[in-house]
């Protein structure tokens, strides 16, 4: 029977379709376990260097590293971390949309601003916005390696230390939840009170070689982790956003499908009642 | 009973190893250094090499760090080991390949992939939300 080809073809490839968005959502569902066993690997590297910083800090109160010193602020640097794919919903559309607003605020208070893009996603969203990248890393996948971060992070630190931008953030998505990802901004650079502890005790290290030098390796390699842990926060909150989005993909599949198949078989009925309307009709003109 | 103190070998990206140890050898910048419990707090970077710690079973743990930082205080020992190869050169040459790509980025405005690809996308969305509306109207007739 001719009736309905089309719809039938059609609900073919909807169906095609959703078996793609389940698989997907299945793929990101295990991912995303993966990702949040590694954002919870990554924490104790960052908990000890914040302690070691916090006991630097207050042994040293005569010296402070330039990383940890406020100054005025005229040319700010944000490293953007986003995904390298689509299809996880608003997740980076939300976080950009939040830092455009942050940008022009800036913007409106005479300063300029520095971008960092990690991922393929920001980069392309900030060069249409024709925002200055100094530097962009892309394809971490879903394990990021703290070595295709060294770079990036080290072209904004020099360009904190030479005096080019005066503040530093880091902006992600956070992990809240399987359902909830927090747009998150950051201040890496000058390390904030914040970031290290204030303890009361009187002792110091002995350091070798030079407490500077020292002080300079252990500051950078904390802003690294940090970045690091963004980055694997990110992807984490990628593979959650994935997986709701699929999971909305095949429900809103499913109900086309419903309202597809209704739309045939009453195609096919009307076909059938014509067709025997007619045979009636004709029988009877007979 | 022997003095014991907590060891953690942790890098940034993995707990590597956590426990309780009678001694611990590093490769610190100065020279080899052998931790026992109670060694006066210290501060230090590690060149890559071994990292040896005797548990307090006596059994013996290798593990290979490529550098990092050494913490060391009365209690316990904290290793903050790099994963990565790290050497000056190496950092600047990292660097410079991030600054380049964001230079080749900005100035190769052809390969506008992305763009093209959502528009692609968005074609066919809206070629199949048409086919649906035909296909409704056509039915809403019949």
């Amino acid at each position: 029977m001719a009736v309905g080809k089309e719809i039938r073809t059609k609900i073919k490839s909807v169906k095609n379709t959703q078996k793609i968005t389940r698989a997907m959502e299945m793929v990101a569902a295990s991912k995303m376990r993966r990702a949040q066993d590694r954002m919870a690997a990554s924490r104790p590297y960052a908990d000890k260097m914040r302690n070691v910083i916090s006991h630097l800090a207050h042994a040293h109160p005569e010296y402070r590293h330039s990383f940890m010193l406020e100054r005025e602020v005229k040319r700010i640097g944000y490293i953007v971390v986003s995904t390298d794919r689509g299809l996880c919903g608003g997740l980076n559309s939300n976080m950009f949309r939040a830092l455009v607003r942050e940008l022009r605020e800036w913007k409106s208070k005479g300063v300029d601003i520095d971008m960092c893009t990690i991922g393929t996603k920001s980069t392309a969203f900030f060069r249409r916005l024709g925002s200055r990248i100094v530097a962009k890393a892309s394809h971490l996948g879903d394990t990021p390696q703290i070595e295709d971060l060294i770079g990036t992070v080290k072209v904004m630190l020099d360009a904190f230390e030479n005096g080019t931008i005066d503040r530093l953030y880091v902006v992600y998505n956070r992990f809240v939840n399987t359902m909830t990802q927090a747009p998150t901004f950051d201040q890496l650079v000058p390390i904030q009170k914040g970031g290290y502890k204030e303890l009361e005790h009187q002792w110091d290290y002995i350091y070798e070689p030079e407490a500077k030098e020292v002080l300079t390796d252990l500051l950078t390699r904390y802003i690294e982790s940090l970045v690091y842990q963004a980055a694997v926060e990110n992807v984490a909150c990628e593979q959650a956003a994935r997986m709701v989005a699929m999971k909305a993909a095949s429900d809103n599949a499913g109900g086309m499908i419903d309202d597809l198949e209704l739309a045939y078989n009453k195609a096919r009925q009307a076909a059938i009642t014509q067709e025997l309307s007619e045979i009636v009709g004709g029988a009877a003109a007979v | 009973m022997a003095a014991t103190m907590n060891v953690d070998i942790v890098s940034a990206e993995a707990e590597i190893w956590s426990g309780t140890a009678k001694m611990l050898f590093a490769p610190a910048v100065m020279g080899e250094v052998g931790v026992l419990p109670k060694h006066a707090p210290l501060l230090t970077k590690i060149k890559p090499g071994e990292v040896r710690v005797i548990t307090e079973n006596d059994e013996e743990e290798f593990f290979y760090v490529s550098g990092g930082m050494l913490e060391i205080l009365p209690t316990g020992v904290t290793v903050l080991a790099d994963t990565a190869q790290r050497a000056h050169d190496l950092d600047e040459a990292a660097a410079l390949e991030a600054k380049d790509q964001a230079e080749k980025i900005l100035h190769d405005r052809k390969d506008d992939i992305d763009y093209a690809t959502a528009e692609a996308q968005l074609a066919q969305a809206i070629a199949q939300i048409e086919a649906i509306r035909k296909i409704k109207k056509k039915l809403g007739k019949a």
